[in-house]
């Protein structure tokens, strides 16, 4: 059948052919991208926790790219190369290595700490820049790997800082606790964390009635809530992952454990807005040790406000892996270069600030950046406020907590 | 650590938790202990079971206890379909393949779940998720008694349905001689398909009686069926009684172990009796001699 063409279907033609055979002009004419690996833990046990990091790195990328892309690269735009490590040490190791073959200029991984510490271990093998994003373990930036850096804090840190902080607000109402009981999951964030708490707290005059480890994923809880009860510590410190710390929570209240305080650190109530909304009664004045944003950034605001117009819960792994994604584009950026080198050492010399956290210019020593610091916070009237450091506070800590 | 003020609440806990873990190999018991099929998606069904709860709860303010009028016909009729339209056309009548096309099931619904619903952690908030009964100075979750009770009726529903009706007895004589049993008039392929849907509706009960005092995400499964195939080869395979007491007897491990042994060594206690079952009562505390 013949068909016959038009004017305006002629000129339609014609212009959509040309448009087509400028493209790659204009391809041509953009710079070039620079890959970031992202390796989290996306399925598996810490898959939600994975998934918040993927998000928070994500944002990070679409953020810098609206903004211009890397400047001293010609406006280079930031490419994701999105891995899942299925919460496996080994098979981040083996993402990692992926994404590296794959043109990756850098990595930011790997949420927990066991799998961080795979990830900065095979990145290492070829010198590629390798920021940690959430992993909290001293042995990640202990080894002296020239390629690894650390934003945030790690537990040695939060630990002394869960610590100090724990006995001022004590003296500040009078002391009335005396002793404590730590509940960890069986990780090397919870091992770790529990085993700096139970030798530094009897420092500072508290008895540790008992150290309670448990599996991921524990399924009752019921067994551990009567062993607290049993030994009636005045405060409980769990360092727990979220699904584990839901069950306890809802089990110490269901078998009635009065306590002066539930002291979280790395992973509590008091970080998580979910909880909180899901369970304000539970949640009530648990206070908790861990990483936070700067509530009074405005930058800090605005990224989490873009972060929940997502339907996202502006998490810790969010702000941290949007932050992680974002030094590494600085350094970048100050190096004028995606090579390794150049990268790694901008990156040893960098005073970056657009964290919107806590912390400060970035310094960076053996590769943990010394200004990273949690902070304290409690669910206060169905709301997360920071207590400590009085510089970031937005509220007074209420210690003890009121009873029934 | 035996104090009888922590000994006591812990064995009931072991119990009422026992009584959960029952429900879920109630209906492996007959998938995997009556037709032999292991079928692996038994903890994503589970899973598939809890989102339903929970968005029943979410969307149209249901109740988990009004759901089991919706829930566990809903699983039977998938269970039903998944029998007759996957696993018996993709695998060709060989148990090699049922295993593998189950494990492929799994890994699928798994993955569409965490596509559909991502890896939030799901609760749902009943007014009396916090209530306790009362019980020997102990204070046992409402929503565990309940489920013990639950767990019970199931059993015993499910013992009645396969001794007294017709169904149950084609069942048992499929189970027992395929060829037999075709031989008489029984349809075969379609007692396969109500075995594997009312296996899959029991998960349905599971979910309803689970879900208020726990939680759903896309992995949830993976904390149960280990624990459920235990179950069912220590209660004696196909037998909802074994299944029960299995279930029982696991909790009650687990809870004490858990005291004895520390809570990360105490699943121990649950594996040395699975092997001590398996070299002196290889068919289970309620199975038959074969």
């Amino acid at each position: 059948m013949a068909t016959r063409m038009n004017r305006r279907g002629f000129l339609g033609t014609t212009a959509a052919t040309a448009g087509v055979l400028a493209a790659p002009g204009i391809l041509r004419a953009q710079a070039e991208t620079v890959k970031v690996g992202l390796v989290h833990p996306v399925t598996g046990a810490l898959a939600y926790s994975g998934n918040q990091c993927r998000e928070g790195a994500l944002m990070a990328i679409e953020d810098i790219n609206a903004a211009g892309g890397i400047k001293s690269l010609g406006g280079a735009m930031l490419e994701g190369l999105v891995a899942d490590s299925q919460s496996k040490p080994e098979v981040g190791a083996a993402e990692t290595a992926k994404a590296i073959e794959g043109g990756a200029a850098g990595i930011v991984a790997g949420y927990a700490s066991s799998i961080t510490l795979a990830t900065s271990q095979e990145a290492a093998k070829t010198n590629t820049p390798h920021i940690v994003d959430v992993g909290v373990s001293d042995k990640i930036v202990g080894r002296d790997l020239p390629n690894v850096f650390r934003l945030g804090p790690g537990y040695g840190k939060i630990a002394a800082f869960a610590v100090d902080n724990l006995v001022a607000i004590n003296e500040g109402a009078g002391s009335p606790a005396k002793s404590v009981m730590i509940i960890h999951e069986e990780s090397a964030f919870g091992t770790g964390t529990a085993g700096l708490l139970a030798e530094k707290l009897p420092e500072k005059g508290f008895e540790v009635l008992d150290v309670i480890k448990h599996a991921n994923p524990t399924r009752d809880f019921t067994n551990i809530a009567l062993q607290v009860k049993a030994a009636q510590p005045d405060i409980i410190i769990p360092a727990q992952y979220y699904n584990e710390y839901v069950l306890f929570a809802r089990t110490l209240r269901q078998q009635r454990i009065e306590m002066q305080g539930i002291y979280s650190v790395l992973g509590g109530a008091a970080s998580s807005f979910k909880f909180v909304e899901e369970f304000p009664e539970a949640a009530a004045y648990i206070m908790d040790c861990n990483h936070w944003y700067n509530p009074l950034s405005e930058e800090a605001l605005r990224r989490r406000a873009a972060a929940e117009e997502k339907g996202l819960y502006y998490t810790y792994e969010v702000y941290l892996a949007y932050n992680a994604v974002a030094l590494l584009a600085d350094a970048m950026e100050q190096a004028g270069s995606a090579d390794k080198e150049a990268v790694i050492e901008a990156l040893a010399a960098s005073t970056w600030d657009g964290h919107a956290m806590p912390y400060g210019p970035t310094k960076f020593v053996d590769g943990q950046n010394e200004g990273g610091q949690p902070v304290n916070t409690q669910v206060l009237d169905g709301k997360i406020e920071v207590i400590l450091p009085p510089d970031f506070a937005s509220a007074e800590a209420v210690f003890p907590m009121p009873k029934g | 650590m035996f104090d009888s003020a922590i000994l006591v609440p812990s064995v009931l806990n072991g119990i009422t938790t026992g009584a959960l873990y029952a429900l879920v190999a109630l209906g492996l018991t007959l998938i995997y202990g009556v037709l032999h099929i292991i079928n692996f998606a038994h903890g994503a069904l589970l899973m598939v079971a809890l989102y339903m709860v929970y968005f029943l709860w979410k969307l149209a303010g249901l109740d988990p206890y009004w759901s089991l009028l919706i829930v566990p016909p809903a699983m039977f009729v998938i269970g039903y379909a998944l029998q007759r339209l996957v696993i018996t056309r993709a695998s060709h009548g060989r148990d090699e393949n049922i295993l593998l096309v189950t494990l492929g099931l799994a890994i699928l619904i798994e993955n569409v779940a965490l596509y559909l619903f991502s890896s939030d952690t799901q609760v749902v908030d009943t007014p009396y998720g916090f209530d306790v009964v009362e019980m020997f100075g102990a204070f046992v979750p409402y929503p565990k008694v309940v489920a013990f009770f639950g767990a019970l009726a199931t059993a015993a529903a499910l013992w009645a349905f396969i001794r007294l009706t017709d169904l149950g007895r084609a069942i048992r004589a499929v189970a027992r001689e395929k060829k037999g049993a075709r031989l008489v008039g029984i349809e075969v392929g379609h007692v396969y398909a109500m075995s594997f849907g009312i296996g899959v509706g029991v998960l349905g009960i599971a979910a309803c009686l689970l879900m208020p005092s726990y939680y759903v995400t896309p992995q949830v499964g993976h904390g149960f069926v280990l624990i459920a195939f235990t179950i069912v080869v220590l209660g004696g395979m196909g037998s909802f009684t074994g299944a029960l007491i299995g279930g029982l007897v696991i909790g009650v491990v687990e809870a004490v172990g858990g005291l004895w042994l520390g809570e990360s060594l105490g699943q121990i206690g649950i594996f040395a009796i699975f092997i001590l079952i398996l070299l002196f009562r290889p068919q289970g505390i309620m199975g038959h001699q074969a």
